[in-house]
């Protein structure tokens, strides 16, 4: 609905005001007068309505009244199913404009794909509320400023502007998983939103091998989610996750999606496949000891080559040290620079040292891990390990 | 139509100079591509011949002057062009375009509509 007025109304502010009235005109009415057969049809009326009345005042007050002329002219009739397609992805394709900041672009997502207010994303992303009003604000005024179009890029701008939209689901995901150690009951779930808008942009976008891998990865990550803390809230280590308590619907079509969205790449699979390929391999492997290292490893490489990052290269090299020994991981975490402030960099050279029988320099490496930044059950994971490496070996 | 300003940013360079012939050839270029939504613009002279002013104390004050721009970076603004486009992308598109873009870079900002 929002998405429709916004293509009418040439403008997501106006848009938005309008459909708050009508929700408060609904308020009032629907349980006096009862709900009407098609309360979302009524919806978009009413919130047509105010908006004019809107734009008729603020035309009287700047004398334009020509502007609003082509607006009363149009009568609001149903919209056919592939004008709300379309207007869908214009909103989608508009709040996730690579000229919008990134977490502009999360918190305009939030608010007007997935209806948040802006209290609950606010709380969500853990800022204040005030300063998630004023991002939104910004943001929409650079929208309307600077005329970042209201349209869905034409075939040859997806491959530009694709990476733009899938980051912002992903980032909206990873903020819910990282963050999952229920210490806040009311936060909204992330994770649950970002599915939802990577099975919108699935819908709306068949075709993109990209959307499909997202989707998948999605589901196959979340599908290990209530495994990966225990009822104390600790962390629990993908070796030590009760597969049974895996969601296999979620695993199922995931898996599904990576096949055909592999086949679809024809040997150029994008980073969004490859990452979801590999959650497949995870989620298939019916114990940690049968997983496929080897076929990991290679996915690992291929996504190394493909979008090169310090943090592919220390899950590669984490894979290698699984099919290889940790002999033959350790030299390629050490070779990775650039990660000193990250704490899964030290955790991964301390558990391969701690493998390899090397005590003293495992312990050195948990603190490395522990002066970085974590949350609480990551820190309380790593103080164990830590004194379970730092006792005396008399046992 | 909404107008857009091109800042370019990059090399703090005298364009007369031979050494800069390429690079002016590559903007003749662009001059013509763009040249329907081209609404004016210049290359500036380098920043030793900038001078910026204030008036201290409010207005009518002390004129202070001094010499070079406002702020020392390693980019400077070398020149500007006003565009009128359909819409930032299409502004995008051509600042993408300006060879300051792949030698610095371009700024691209909504002038203010007035009236």
């Amino acid at each position: 609905m929002l998405a429709s007025l916004t293509r009418t109304l040439g403008s997501l502010d106006l848009a938005e005001d309008a459909v708050q009235d009508a929700a408060v005109v609904a308020l009032e009415r629907w349980p006096r007068d009862g709900v009407p057969d098609d309360p979302r049809a009524w919806l978009t009326v009413v919130a047509r309505n105010r908006a004019l009345d809107r734009l008729r005042r603020e035309a009287k007050r700047l004398g334009k009244e020509a502007t609003t002329m082509d607006l009363f002219g149009s009568e609001p009739s149903p919209l056919p199913d592939t004008v709300v397609r379309d207007d869908q992805l214009r909103l989608i394709f508009t709040c996730c404009h690579p000229a919008l900041a990134l977490e502009a672009r999360v918190a305009l997502s939030l608010r007007t794909l997935c209806g948040l207010s802006t209290a609950e994303i606010a709380r969500a992303l853990l800022v204040p509320e005030a300063t998630m009003a004023k991002r939104l604000v910004r943001a929409k005024g650079k929208i309307a400023g600077a005329h970042i179009p209201y349209r869905v890029p034409a075939d040859h701008e997806l491959p530009d502007r694709l990476p733009a939209v899938l980051g912002v689901v992903y980032l909206v995901f990873t903020e819910g998983h990282t963050a999952s150690s229920g210490e806040d009951l009311v936060r909204v779930d992330l994770c649950d939103e970002a599915v939802r808008l990577a099975r919108l942009l699935r819908d709306l976008l068949p075709d993109e091998g990209e959307v499909a891998g997202l989707l998948g990865l999605l589901l196959l990550t979340d599908a290990r989610r209530s495994t990966r803390v225990d009822s104390d809230g600790e962390l629990v280590l993908l070796a030590d996750q009760d597969r049974g308590r895996w969601d296999r619907t979620a695993i199922g079509e995931g898996t599904e999606l990576v096949v055909e969205a592999l086949r679809r790449s024809a040997g150029t699979p994008g980073p969004y496949q490859l990452q979801a390929a590999i959650a497949a391999c995870h989620a298939t492997s019916p114990t940690y000891e049968a997983t496929d290292w080897v076929e990991i490893a290679e996915l690992y490489r291929l996504l190394e080559h493909r979008s090169p990052s310090p943090v592919v290269s220390l899950n590669r090299a984490v894979a290698v040290a699984e099919c290889d020994g940790p002999a033959a991981g350790l030299p390629l975490v050490d070779a990775i620079s650039g990660l000193e402030h990250f704490h899964l960099w030290h955790a991964a050279r301390a558990d391969l040292l701690r493998r390899l029988g090397r005590d003293v320099e495992s312990a050195a490496a948990y603190r490395a891990a522990l002066t970085c930044d974590t949350s609480a059950a990551e820190r309380r994971f790593l103080d164990r390990r830590l004194a379970e490496v730092s006792a005396p070996q008399d046992s | 139509m909404p107008t857009y300003v091109a800042l370019i940013y990059g090399e703090d360079a005298d364009w007369m100079d031979e050494a800069h012939q390429d690079q002016m050839a590559e903007y003749g270029a662009f001059g013509e591509a763009a040249a329907k939504v081209l609404r004016g613009g210049h290359a500036l002279q380098p920043t030793s011949t900038a001078t910026t002013v204030r008036v201290q104390g409010g207005k009518g004050g002390d004129v202070v002057t001094s010499d070079g721009p406002f702020a020392e970076t390693k980019e400077v603004l070398g020149g500007f062009y006003t565009i009128e486009c359909a819409d930032l992308d299409e502004a995008i598109q051509w600042a993408a375009q300006i060879p300051g873009a792949w030698r610095g870079s371009v700024e691209v900002r909504p002038v203010l509509e007035m009236g």
